[in-house]
């Protein structure tokens, strides 16, 4: 066994020889034989083959003993691989020789310095590339969006977008290039050319336009004369402006206006008499002036000032004649022009007053009401309202002396006033004898009216006051044989200031109590402000109208206590049983009358019988009326048939003129109470309607407008007609349009030309063709 | 006595000159002149039958191609002359006006790949299948000289694609990669690729004029930016895009003629969402060409029409077909943006009207009555009944089949979808917009 493994392995042996031999019978016959190379090649095959019999893929590794020129991959030894190639044992045979000093330090440097990190692959070099270009890109491409936004929004486009300037050469031009060649142009041009008349560019002589250019010295001067004076002129206005503006003395203003005026009257006057028609106009600058007065509230004694002047009026005859004299500045400026019987200016000043009056009165209105929310405030169904605006009386005479007589006031007001005021003294002077009132006088006088007339006002509100408590008093002495002390009449007067009594009813224990509170919160009711009401108001007070003794009487039948109990009010009904319980029940109710109030109007089934009634009557064929103006009467345009003819309709009448309609077909939905059935419904029609709304419209009414306007020239002017068929795009025949320039759109193009740009930067575009090219080359 | 009389100026009714036109005084009020819808409607009417009955696009034929017409280009100065290149290698030059060629050159051995123009009109430069670009002078040789390009430059691959820039003497042809060559070089000064599949298109941008696209059979729609000589952006659609073309008013707009019968309008800064996805065809489509004014596109198709769609509907507005009209490989829009020509298979150059019903050469009253009609079909467009006379057309059987299997494929398919969704956890299934559907992917 030895000796044949023995045998075995110098076979090996002597085959290694042959191998390490071959190379260099290779060397020799490298051009001479191919096959014997290929031979070599299966040869090693051969021997990985057996080498990989054994299980484990293991590669032999050959050992190179001697050079070669060509040395394959497999071949290369890795002989004391595992161990790292130093630069120190690189440098260690370098040691000894002194020249290579400066090398070795270098390499230290080197060895000093930390590795560079690898470059990023290619792919991501070149998509980092092309992310950048492309957002410089779109940048570049962004600033076309507002072109073309603006092209996609235009009414119309006319192509080709830029203008084409139309070839028309300048006269001078065409002459230039132009010869005279008849006799008679040749005549005219010598005759030019002698007397050195131009022909072409500037067509006027030499001569002429100096002459025209230059400008006498004489004439120099007396314009800058001219000029100086005017300056100097305006400089002399100027000062003597800004000296008067700065004169602080009341008087002297005084005097300067009143002049003004005075001249101003003047002019007026020789203007009436020379030119009516200015004067008309100057005429109705005043009136407009008169107009913007009443308009204002200028002169009203409502500003800052005049309300400071009125508190000190009491005392201070200054102040009140200060005020006094705005008012009848007031009163000039609204004072009619036309000068009639001094009596009706008069009156006309009053009714300023009165007008003066009305907005305070309003304001107060307000003012009462605009505290608590007014849905908490209520506490009475809608009926008691109504009742309560029959059942004040306090409120009415107030509301027709302020409130209606702003609109139709003439006399009424003036005699009403002094009614009012009458009683307020009577009043006064029953309760306490001894205070002497301070308007005592007849209220009759027009002079302490217009003097003093915010203290009217004032006087007035403290009368309505009055007014009203005393018709309580009066009340309360009807109910309850008038036990009631008299400390207890002033006491509704500051209730009435405090809105918010809604927590009375714990406290009430009498039913003269209840009573007056049911009577207080009506007067609440009546403060808040209600539209409805008001004009519920103003619809009945001209019923109330006649007479206010009358009135008041009649008002003091309504405030009855059976009246109270009639109307069906949660209060009236807690007065028969004013228990605790019966309260609460009233404040549920009361949260469920709000709510209902709230939503008002919601009938739901009421309307849609409504509706439905309103659909068959719609439905219903109507009958024809032929009646013609005419025909035995005058005729002409804008006549309706006479009366007579209307009225009287006897058979034969109606007959000819009137011709019934014929009884329908029953209706489907006859016997639907809860269906409306639309017979309109015409489905030939159905073809030519539009089932859904189109796309650009977000509402049918939009597109029913869009439709329903004409745009024909039978509905419109020839001007509008062309603008409504403006058409969206316009090209002219035989004219070639150029895609969109940056130039065309005003943008500055970009100067320089692409192919510039692309042979300054050629560092990538040639790489690849470059090796192209020396393929090519080499090929 | 005094006598009465009536009396008129005549200033209010005599013309100053024979020339003006009579004055007619017109009393406006809407009393006098009611029911202006209904009158209106019957008009509208009216106008919408009057334009199906007189709609006859077809304006001529011109024949005289040995083989299929492959290519087409527009003289850029000249409205009248067209050029063309068939599969045989002969490029013929046309004159409109009188419907003949004037000119007729060998110019390759098999395929013009593409032709175009050079921006002043003088050349035109071809590519063929025989690896080379040639250029041509405009003009014909003069007597006894022989037709000879004035440039021929050799490449190593073939071209399948050529378009000059819009303002310099520069060209950019497609292959294997785009090459952007100065007119001046034999070599291109740039060239660009992405990928490795063979561009079949390649576009200059005519606003930006550095900008290009092109459009490779592995499916993708590629940018270039020729300044930066680097590609900005590839999109990858559901199938491969023949063409692209650029709109001409609006510098980042551009529409793809997929193979999936749909034209794919992009915005170029949002590739991922196609801003319109146009669909009529029923076969592949081969050619798109914009409307000079931007406002409309032509696009041909492999089943044998061409269609002329709105740029912002997704639906075409008007198909023209002929009967001997085979696959229509190549399709242009006139400068004056008025015709449209086709080079189909059958060797045939057809020229249409751009709007069929157009009537040619108007006086002004005619002009106002066709504008007046115009407003009045565009207001009661959306009447059933004026929407179904307009939008009738009569279409070869073999289309028309095709279109009613094409939706009954639609709707088979959108049923299942909605079932999909109906049946699935909600949520798991999502809602691709059609839009969305055809995008594979935008490559940064």
């Amino acid at each position: 066994m030895t000796a044949n493994r023995l045998a075995e392995s110098l076979l090996a042996l002597s085959q290694q020889e042959e191998l390490a031999d071959l190379p260099k019978d290779y060397l020799l016959s490298e051009s001479e034989d191919e096959g014997d190379n290929d031979g070599e090649r299966k040869h090693q095959k051969l021997l990985e083959a057996i080498s990989s019999l054994d299980g484990k893929n293991r590669r032999k590794l050959a050992e190179r003993s001697e050079a070669s020129l060509k040395v394959s991959e497999f071949n290369v030894s890795s002989e004391g691989s595992g161990e790292k190639l130093v630069l120190a044992d690189l440098l260690e045979p370098v040691k000894t020789s002194s020249s290579l000093a400066t090398v070795k330090k270098q390499l230290s440097r080197v060895k000093s310095k930390k590795t560079v990190e690898l470059p990023l692959n290619k792919e991501e070099i070149e998509r980092i590339h092309r992310e950048v270009a492309f957002n410089k890109t779109a940048q570049v491409l962004s600033k076309w969006d507002p072109v073309v936004l603006k092209n996609r929004q235009a009414e119309q486009l006319v192509f080709p977008l830029e203008k084409e300037e139309p070839a028309i050469a300048p006269i001078e031009h065409v002459l230039s290039g132009w010869k005279a060649r008849t006799p008679l142009e040749q005549e005219i041009f010598n005759l030019l050319h002698k007397n050195k008349q131009p022909v072409t560019d500037p067509l006027l002589t030499p001569v002429e336009k100096a002459s025209l250019r230059a400008m006498s010295l004489e004439e120099a001067k007396m314009r800058r004369a001219e000029l100086q004076r005017a300056r100097a002129l305006q400089s002399y206005y100027e000062a003597k402006a800004r000296r008067e503006k700065k004169i602080k003395s009341k008087k002297y203003h005084k005097v300067v206006k009143k002049g003004k005026a005075k001249k101003a009257l003047k002019e007026f006057e020789q203007l009436r008499k020379v030119n009516p028609a200015a004067a008309l106009e100057e005429l109705e600058k005043i009136e407009k002036a008169r107009m913007m007065e009443r308009m204002s509230l200028k002169h009203q004694n409502s500003g800052k000032w005049a309300k400071s002047k009125a508190i000190m009026a009491k005392y201070d005859l200054e102040a009140r004649q200060a005020m006094q004299e705005q008012l009848s500045k007031n009163k000039e400026l609204t004072q009619k022009l036309q000068v009639a019987s001094e009596s009706e200016e008069e009156e006309g000043g009053t009714e300023d007053v009165e007008e003066l009056l009305v907005p305070d009165v309003v304001n107060e209105v307000q003012m009462n009401a605009d505290g608590p929310n007014p849905w908490m405030l209520r506490s009475c169904t809608s009926d008691t309202k109504e009742a309560a605006t029959q059942e004040d009386p306090e409120q009415l005479p107030e509301l027709e002396a302020h409130g209606v007589s702003e609109s139709e006031g003439e006399e009424r007001p003036v005699a009403e006033e002094e009614i009012l005021l009458r009683e307020f003294e009577e009043r006064r002077s029953l309760r306490k004898r001894s205070e002497l009132s301070q308007d005592a006088e007849p209220a009759g006088s027009q002079e302490t009216k217009d003097s003093g007339s915010q203290e009217v006002l004032s006087e007035l509100r403290v009368l309505s006051q009055k007014l009203k408590e005393n018709h309580q008093s009066r009340k309360q002495k009807a109910s309850s044989e008038g036990t009631i002390p008299q400390v207890q009449r002033e006491e509704p007067a500051p209730e009435e200031e405090e809105p918010l009594l809604l927590q009375r009813p714990e406290r009430v224990q009498t039913l003269e109590e209840l009573e007056e509170l049911g009577k207080e919160e009506c007067f609440q009711n009546k403060e808040l402000p209600r539209p409805v009401l008001e004009g519920q108001q103003s619809e009945r007070t001209p019923n109330n109208r006649p007479d206010a003794p009358k009135e008041k009487k009649k008002k003091e039948q309504m405030i009855d206590l059976q009246n109270l109990l009639t109307t069906q009010s949660p209060s009236v009904k807690s007065l028969a049983v004013p228990t605790i319980e019966e309260l609460e029940d009233e404040e549920e109710r009361n949260h469920r009358q709000m709510i209902k109030e709230a939503f008002a109007g919601d009938d739901v089934i009421r309307d849609f019988l409504k509706e439905k009634r309103e659909a068959v009557e719609a439905s219903k064929p109507k009958d024809v009326d032929l009646t013609l103006p005419g025909w035995g009467e005058w005729g002409g345009v804008g006549l309706k048939p006479s009366a007579k003819k209307r009225r009287r309709c006897p058979v034969v009448l109606l007959s000819r003129f009137l011709i019934k309609a014929p009884e329908g077909p029953p209706r489907k939905d006859k016997n639907l109470p809860n269906v409306i059935i639309n017979e309109k419904r015409n489905i030939h029609a159905a073809a030519h309607q539009v089932r859904v709304l189109p796309y650009p419209f977000t509402h049918h009414w939009q597109f029913e407008r869009t439709i329903q306007t004409p745009i024909g020239s039978t509905w419109n002017t020839q001007r509008a007609f062309q603008k409504l068929t403006t058409p969206k795009v316009v090209t002219k025949p035989g004219h070639i349009i150029n895609p969109i320039k940056a130039e065309d759109v005003g943008y500055r193009s970009s100067s320089r030309s692409d192919l510039s740009v692309i042979q300054r930067n050629p560092k990538r575009i040639t790489t690849r063709h470059k090796k192209q090219l020396k393929k090519c080359s080499v090929d | 006595m005094k006598v009465k009389m009536l009396s008129r100026n005549p200033d209010n009714y005599v013309r100053e000159t024979k020339l003006d036109l009579q004055r007619v005084p017109r009393n406006y009020d809407p009393a006098l002149h009611p029911f202006e819808v209904p009158r209106e409607y019957i008009r509208a009417l009216n106008a919408t039958k009057l334009e199906r009955v007189f709609a006859k696009p077809f304006l001529a034929s011109l024949d005289g191609h040995r083989d299929g017409v492959n290519c087409l280009a527009k003289h850029p100065e000249k409205l009248a002359t067209v050029l063309s290149g068939a599969c045989d290698g002969e490029v013929r030059i046309w004159n409109l006006t009188q419907r003949n060629c004037i000119r007729t050159i060998q110019a390759h051995e098999g395929f013009v790949r593409g032709i175009c123009t050079r921006f002043c009109g003088t050349s035109f430069f071809t590519v063929g299948d025989d690896k080379t670009v040639k250029q041509w002078k405009m003009d014909g040789p003069g007597y006894g000289d022989e037709e000879e390009p004035l440039h021929t430059i050799l490449g190593k691959t073939v071209y399948t694609g050529i378009d000059h820039h819009w303002k310099e003497a520069v060209f950019a042809t497609c292959g294997q990669q785009v090459d952007i060559w100065d007119e001046q070089r034999t070599n291109p000064i740039c060239s660009m690729t992405w990928g490795f599949d063979s561009i079949s298109s390649v576009k200059f941008n005519p606003i930006e004029t550095f900008l290009l696209g092109s459009c490779a059979s592995d499916r993708n729609i590629v940018l270039y930016d020729m300044r930066q000589a680097t590609p900005l952006k590839k999109v990858i659609l559901d199938m491969r895009t023949n063409t692209i073309c650029w709109n001409p008013m609006e510098a980042f707009i551009f529409t793809a003629a997929n193979e999936d019968y749909n034209l794919y309008t992009f915005d170029m800064r949002a590739l991922d969402t196609p801003v319109m996805v146009h669909m009529d065809h029923v076969s592949a489509v081969l050619d798109v060409d914009y409307s000079p004014t931007g406002k409309e596109f032509v696009s041909a198709s492999f089943d044998k029409s061409i269609r002329i769609f709105p740029v912002d509907k997704s639906r075409s507005r008007e198909v023209y077909h002929t009967k001997r009209m085979q696959h229509v490989i190549c399709v242009k829009w006139t400068s004056d943006s008025k015709y449209i020509m086709c080079g189909s298979d059958e060797m045939n150059i057809r020229l249409w009207k751009a709007n069929a019903s157009e009537k040619l050469g108007l006086t002004s009253r005619e002009k106002a009555a066709k504008d007046y009609n115009q407003k009045l079909k565009e207001k009661f467009q959306h009447y059933p009944h004026i929407k179904r006379i307009a939008r009738h057309r009569h279409l070869p059987k073999s289309i028309y089949s095709q279109i009613q299997e094409q939706r009954i494929m639609k709707e088979a398919r959108r049923r299942k979808e909605v079932n999909r969704i109906k049946h699935s956890k909600p949520g798991s299934v999502p809602l691709v917009s059609e839009k969305k559907k055809h995008v594979v992917a935008v490559v940064k």
